[in-house]
């Protein structure tokens, strides 16, 4: 009973966000909308991110590598090589999973920060091919090429484009995170040696996990390539990395959708902050500072708990420790997760 | 042959170099448990330092000094202002000190801009240098010498001093060491500035012949991380045979495929960690 009440409440919740997201385009400018296809695209990178981050416990720093792989190879394959359309798109996600299983392959074995270090490794090993391999990659000057096709050319057409396949795509990621295989991550990420101890091939789960995260950082990839019609080695740098990341962090790790709300913020914040300063880097990283001191749970989480602390101040000191220990339960911190389980 | 001995010194000065940014770093990382991304922008700022203070005052040795000196500064800092409230949380201290990366970096470009400095050497450090038939910089000579001197200073440090001894059982067992009555709090910050300082003078050695640009933090970050992730984490041996290996397949690397020397170090650290996924010296904890 409980049960249905709360998924009937997740679909009305649901259909509101995407009936918002249909009739955007008709309440703001061509240029907005077009901020608003970003959103969605990096949305859609910092789910990918948090199969890995939230689920599978594991905080990966390359995943913009693997979604740069895809928009390089795209516009190389288009641009360049002179290939037709699909088979840039189908290249692009292939390179992209390609690199998701070289990385997973590498990185599975390890846990929590050494984890971390080594995506942050390879993915920075492409950073520097894609800035030194300029026969390929144009090196600084990147590669730049219009490679969506002739009806997707004004705003709102790419943007309808862009909420159709990224909602698909989300779509797929929450029954991937509710299979019973995205259980068996959550079982990994919450006790590593449990899980092994009943059985369960941990590494395997973690790179099959590694690789769909991939195939989703990919897409995001090509539709990057679609709406931004240019890539250079910043599209694969650490920052981009980060920025995926702190969106999913912001939005709440292990929520899955809270990353829409993690990039709809950080990228707003992007561009409030380039109407007064040049200094954009500067701000996300003060940003990623004061979001690991103050709320590494993320904004939503945040806001949960200090609605608890509230409601628990409201009714009595005797609830109030109940509360702390529900939200110190609740609210997903980052490290605790990667704590689990021999470095 | 004269061409490959050329390569070979060539990959000996890188290493000392990448040795000198990669002891700090694993120094940091071994006893802390903090994996110090700031490092590559630590570096950096140390360079800078050091450009600016050598330019004024014409001394390459007080350039240095002051580049190690603002660094350790930089890191105790980072660590008594930022570090004090992720503390025992390895993620969030990581994450964190990816923040403080980007906004060093960012400051640096408003300070010295984007243009690409190079650290002034004294007369007696420039041109080149005859022997064995080939002619060679002094400066990547002094590079090298200083590197072992580094090299020498930390084992003396580490095996034969008290502190060294506190941070070695640091290594292993942080809280066994603080049981015993020892202020672990006070090894772990001389550490902390050691290790940032070392980054610094790295800077300052690396400013005068790879030269300073806003990039080069995160180019020297990824040797530093290779370093460590070949070397095993806390290990100065692990470090020195990291740096060794990671440069000499750097340097090779760029002769053989300019374009791909990237990926040349690549290959044999997923060989590596094939086998050993801690790095050669590393132990599990």
């Amino acid at each position: 009973m409980n049960k249905l009440h709360k998924v009937s409440k997740h679909h009305i919740w649901t259909a509101i966000v995407l009936a918002a997201l249909a009739l955007l385009p008709f309440a703001i400018s061509g240029y907005q909308t077009s901020l608003a296809t970003q959103m969605l695209i990096f949305a859609a990178l910092a789910m990918s991110i948090d199969i890995l981050a939230g689920y599978a416990g594991r905080t990966p720093l390359g995943h913009g590598a693997i979604f740069g792989v895809a928009t390089y190879v795209l516009l190389y394959y288009v641009t360049t090589a002179g290939g037709s359309l699909w088979g840039g798109i189908a290249l692009g996600i292939l390179a992209a999973v390609g690199t998701a299983v070289v990385f997973g392959a590498l990185a599975i074995r390890t846990s929590g920060v050494y984890f971390l270090l080594l995506t942050l490794a390879l993915g920075m090993i492409v950073w520097g091919v894609s800035l030194r391999w300029t026969s390929v990659t144009g090196g600084e000057n990147g590669i730049r090429g219009t490679v969506k096709p002739e009806w997707l050319a004004s705003h709102v057409n790419l943007y309808y484009f862009t909420l159709a396949i990224t909602s698909l795509m989300a779509l797929a990621m929450w029954r991937f995170v509710n299979s019973p295989f995205g259980l068996t991550l959550k079982g990994i990420r919450e006790s590593e040696t449990r899980m092994k101890a009943l059985g369960y091939n941990v590494p395997l789960h973690v790179f099959i996990g590694f690789v769909v995260s991939g195939f989703f950082a990919g897409m995001a990839g090509i539709l990057y390539a679609f709406y931004n019609s240019f890539v250079s080695p910043s599209t694969v740098e650490l920052r981009q990395s980060v920025a995926g990341l702190l969106m999913a962090i912001v939005g709440g790790i292990g929520t899955l959708f809270g990353s829409l709300i993690g990039s709809i913020v950080i990228i707003t914040l992007e561009n409030l902050v380039s109407l007064y300063t040049e200094r954009w880097s500067m701000v996300l990283g003060l940003m990623f500072i004061f979001t690991m001191i103050f709320a590494p749970e993320g904004l939503v989480g945040k806001a949960r708990q200090l609605m608890a602390r509230r409601q628990a101040r409201l009714s009595g000191a005797a609830t109030l420790s109940a509360a702390a220990t529900q939200g110190a339960a609740t609210s997903p911190s980052t490290a605790g997760r990667d704590k689990g389980g021999g470095h | 042959m004269s061409m490959l001995g050329f390569n070979l010194l060539n990959g000996a000065t890188f290493a000392a170099l990448l040795f000198v940014v990669g002891s700090g770093f694993t120094l940091i990382f071994g006893l802390m448990r903090i994996v110090n991304l700031a490092h590559g922008a630590l570096y950096l700022l140390g360079g800078y330092v050091a450009f600016s203070v050598a330019m004024k005052t014409g001394s390459f040795a007080l350039g240095i000094a002051c580049a190690a000196g603002a660094v350790a500064i930089a890191g105790l800092l980072i660590d008594v202002v930022l570090l004090r409230f992720v503390r025992g949380n390895d993620l969030r201290q990581v994450l964190l000190t990816v923040g403080v990366a980007l906004v060093l970096n960012d400051a640096m470009l408003v300070i010295w801009g984007g243009d690409t400095f190079t650290v002034p050497v004294p007369q007696w450090l420039q041109g080149p240098v005859q022997f064995l038939g080939m002619t060679y910089p002094v400066y990547r000579l002094f590079v090298l010498g200083v590197g072992v001197a580094i090299f020498l200073g930390l084992w003396l440090l580490l095996n034969k001093t008290r502190l060294g001894a506190l941070i070695r059982a640091g290594v292993d067992d942080a809280e066994m060491v603080e049981a015993m009555g020892v202020n672990i709090r006070r090894v772990f910050i001389y550490t902390l500035m050691l290790g940032t300082a070392l980054a610094g003078i790295g800077g300052a050695l690396g400013g005068a012949f790879l030269s300073l640009y806003p990039t080069a933090d995160a180019e020297i970050l990824v040797f530093s991380l290779a370093v460590v992730i070949i070397g095993g984490r806390g290990s100065l041996a692990g470090a020195a045979v990291g740096a060794l290996l990671v440069a000499m397949l750097a340097t090779f690397g760029q002769v053989w495929f300019p374009e791909l020397a990237y990926f040349v170090i690549f290959g044999p650290m997923a060989v590596l960690l094939a086998f050993r996924p801690l790095g050669l010296f590393g132990r599990a904890t």
